[in-house]
C-alpha cells in the first residue's frame, strides 16, 4: 500500500538552525494497517506524514502508493490518494465556509473541479445521514459556518470530511491533541469506526501512549528520524505503557523523560 | 445659511451623475471584493488594470470596433493584467502586494503605449458609444443609470454562478483555508491566478464603461481606484451586512457601497470642499473604517464574565 523508501529531510541546510528531520527513513503498510506512531519530541513523526502528504519534496529516497511513484507529486495532486486530519482543528476546515460546502469539497477529493454545480440537492441528503452518525447534532446545522463548531466538533467534521471519498492512506497528524480528554476520546472512537468501517490504511501520530496501544494493528515508534520499533499483532496489543518506555531506553539510549507522554 | 441652502439646492441635479459613476465603480469594486474578501489578497494591480480597460475601449472604438467587441477587448486585457500579477505570485513568488505593485507600475508605461498619449477622447455624436454622461437624464437605454443597472445585475448573476460552481467553491476555498484546500486536492497556485484574474476582468470592463461614460481615457484614471474598492466594500459591508446575507445580495451590497461613496462624495463638493483635497479624504475614511474592527477588538472589548467562561469550556 504505502513504501517509504529510504527518505531523508533536513531543515535549514547550512544554517546553525539544521535539523535533521528524516534520516533514512523505510516504512512499508500492508492494505488495511492501522499504524499508530508515537516517538518523542523532534522524532519525526509529523515530519514523516508531511514528506508523505507531499508538503514539501523530501531531499532523498521514494515514496509509493500502491504501487505509484508519487514522490516528485505536488501536495494536491497526492490528495487525490491521501485524506488528512491536522492536530489544529482549525486547519482541516474551511472556517469561512458552511458545513455542507466543506463536505461537498472534501467528496471531490482528487477529482478535476468543473462548472457543474459544487453542491447537489442529493448530496445535501447524504450529508445530514453521515453528519447523524457523528451523534453531534450537527445534521441540522448543514449550512451553519464552520467557524460555530467547536474545536472537536470540527476534528469530527473533518474526519467525515477525510472519508467521504474513500482514500488510499489517511494520515492523522496528533489529531486530538488539541481536544479535552472527553473530546479527544470520542474522535478517536470514530476515528476507529470509521477506519474499521472502509478498511482504511491509516497512519496516526499520537503523544498518548495508551491510545497508541489501544488502537490500530501496529505500532512504530520513532527516534531521530528513524522507525526504531516496529510491532504488530498479538506482540502489540499485549503491549504496556512500560514496555514501550523501556524499548525507548533500549533503542534509542536516551531518558524517556518527556512529561506529556509520562503523564497521558 | 442661506448660501448653504444654495449649495445643497445644486445637489438633485448632481445626484444622477453621482449615481451613474457610483454603479460604474461599483463593478470594479465588486472586482476588488473578489480579491480582497474572498481571495484574501489586497491586489494592488486595479490601479492600472482600471485605467487599462478604458484604454483599449477607447482605442478599439477609434478604430471603428462595434462598441462590444471593444468592452469585450477590455475585459480580456483585464484578465491578462490578473493572470500577470498571478504568475508574478505564484510562479516566481512575490508577495502578493508587490505583484500588484509591479503589474500596476508596469502597466502605466503600457497603457501610454496602447494610447500613444497620456489622454484620449472620444466624440459621443461621432461614435456609437454604449453610455454618455450627456444621457444621463434621458429616458432611454443609453441612460448610464440604466445600462450600467443591467450590466451589474448581469455580473452579478455570472457571478453568483460561478462562485456556487465546483470551480468557483474552490476558489472560495482557496482564500478560506489554502492548506485545508490543498489537502482536497484543489491547485492553490491555480485558484489564486484564476481570483486574480477575474478580478481585474472586471476591473478593466468597469474601466471601458467609464471611459465612454466620460469621453475619455486618460492614463491615470484608475489612480487611487484600490482605496474606492476597498471603501466601496467597507461602506456597503457596514450598511448591509445585517440585511444581506445571500452572496447574490453581497455583491450588490458592494455595488451600493460604491454608489453611496460617490452620493456622499458629491455632496461634499456641492457644499464647497477644495476637490483637491478629495483622494485625502478617501483614504482618510478608508483608514478610519479599516481600523474600526481592530480598535473594537483591542479596545471596547466586553469584559469576559466568569459565567460565559465557564459555559465556553462546558462546551468544547
Amino acid at each position: 500500500m504505502l513504501e517509504i523508501q529510504n527518505i531523508f529531510k533536513t531543515f535549514n541546510v547550512g544554517t546553525v538552525n539544521e535539523k535533521v528531520a528524516l534520516a533514512g527513513l523505510s516504512l512499508k503498510l500492508e492494505e488495511g494497517d492501522f499504524v499508530t506512531v508515537i516517538g518523542g519530541n523532534g522524532a519525526g513523526k509529523s515530519t514523516m506524514l508531511n514528506a508523505v502528504a507531499g508538503v514539501w519534496p523530501v531531499d532523498e529516497g521514494k515514496i509509493l502508493i500502491d504501487g505509484i511513484d508519487v514522490t516528485k507529486l505536488s501536495e494536491h495532486q497526492r490528495a487525490k490518494y491521501i485524506s488528512r486530519v491536522f492536530q489544529d482543528p482549525m486547519t482541516g476546515t474551511a472556517a469561512t465556509m458552511q458545513i455542507e460546502e466543506n463536505l461537498a469539497l472534501a467528496a471531490r477529493r482528487g477529482q478535476r473541479r468543473g462548472l457543474s454545480w459544487g453542491i447537489t440537492n442529493k448530496e445535501r441528503a447524504v450529508y445530514r445521514e453521515k453528519l447523524a452518525l457523528l451523534g453531534l447534532g450537527l445534521e441540522d446545522r448543514l449550512t451553519n459556518k464552520v467557524a460555530l463548531l467547536s474545536g472537536g466538533q470540527r476534528q469530527a467534521v473533518t474526519l467525515l470530511m477525510a472519508t467521504l471519498r474513500k482514500p488510499k492512506l489517511l494520515l492523522l497528524d496528533e489529531h486530538t491533541a488539541a481536544l479535552d480528554p472527553k473530546t479527544a476520546h470520542k474522535v478517536l472512537q470514530l476515528t476507529e469506526q470509521f477506519v474499521q468501517q472502509d478498511h482504511l490504511t491509516a497512519l496516526m501520530v499520537t503523544h498518548n501512549m495508551k491510545d497508541a496501544i489501544r488502537y490500530g494493528n501496529r505500532l512504530i515508534m520513532m527516534s531521530a528520524g528513524k522507525i526504531i520499533y516496529d510491532v504488530k499483532g498479538e506482540e502489540k496489543q499485549n503491549l504496556q505503557v512500560k514496555d514501550l518506555l523501556a524499548k525507548f531506553e533500549l533503542a534509542s539510549g536516551d531518558e524517556f523523560a518527556n512529561d506529556r507522554m509520562l503523564l497521558s | 445659511m442661506a448660501e448653504l441652502f444654495m449649495k445643497l439646492a445644486a445637489l438633485p441635479g448632481a445626484l444622477p451623475g453621482a449615481c451613474a459613476q457610483g454603479l460604474i465603480w461599483g463593478i470594479m469594486a465588486i472586482g476588488v471584493y473578489i480579491t480582497y474578501r474572498i481571495l484574501d489578497v489586497a491586489d494592488l494591480t486595479v490601479d492600472g488594470s482600471f485605467g487599462t480597460g478604458g484604454a483599449v475601449c477607447i482605442m478599439m472604438l477609434l478604430s471603428g470596433q462595434n462598441v462590444w467587441v471593444a468592452l469585450l477587448a477590455a475585459l480580456l486585457a483585464g484578465l491578462l493584467t490578473g493572470l500577470c500579477t498571478g504568475l508574478l505570485h505564484t510562479f516566481m513568488g512575490i508577495p502578493a502586494i508587490l505583484a500588484g505593485i509591479l503589474t500596476q507600475l508596469s502597466l502605466y508605461s503600457i497603457n501610454l503605449k496602447i494610447m500613444g498619449k497620456a489622454n484620449q477622447a472620444i466624440n459621443v455624436d461621432k461614435y456609437d458609444l454604449l453610455i454618455s454622461l450627456r444621457w444621463v437624464k434621458k429616458a432611454m437605454l443609453g441612460n448610464p443609470l440604466i445600462m450600467v443597472s443591467i450590466l451589474l445585475v448581469v455580473v452579478v448573476g455570472a457571478l453568483y454562478w460561478f462562485f456556487g460552481t465546483e470551480m468557483g467553491s474552490s476558489l472560495r476555498a482557496t482564500g478560506s483555508n489554502p492548506q485545508m484546500s490543498r489537502a482536497q486536492g484543489i491547485n492553490t497556485s491555480f485558484m489564486t491566478v484564476l481570483g486574480l484574474m477575474v478580478s481585474n476582468g472586471l476591473v478593466a470592463f468597469s474601466g471601458a464603461l467609464l471611459a465612454q461614460y466620460q469621453g475619455f481615457a486618460d492614463v491615470s484614471m484608475g489612480r487611487g481606484a484600490i482605496v474606492i474598492g476597498l471603501a466601496a466594500v467597507i461602506i456597503g459591508e457596514a450598511v448591509f451586512s445585517r440585511l444581506f446575507h445571500n452572496f447574490a445580495l453581497r455583491l450588490l451590497a458592494v455595488a451600493f457601497g460604491s454608489i453611496i461613496y460617490y452620493v456622499v462624495l458629491q455632496l461634499v463638493i456641492t457644499l464647497g470642499l477644495d476637490a483637491n483635497l478629495l483622494k485625502l479624504l478617501s483614504a482618510v475614511v478608508v483608514a478610519i473604517f479599516l481600523a474600526v474592527p481592530y480598535w473594537k477588538g483591542r479596545y471596547f472589548a466586553k469584559p469576559v464574565r466568569r459565567a460565559q467562561v465557564k459555559g465556553g469550556k462546558a462546551d468544547a
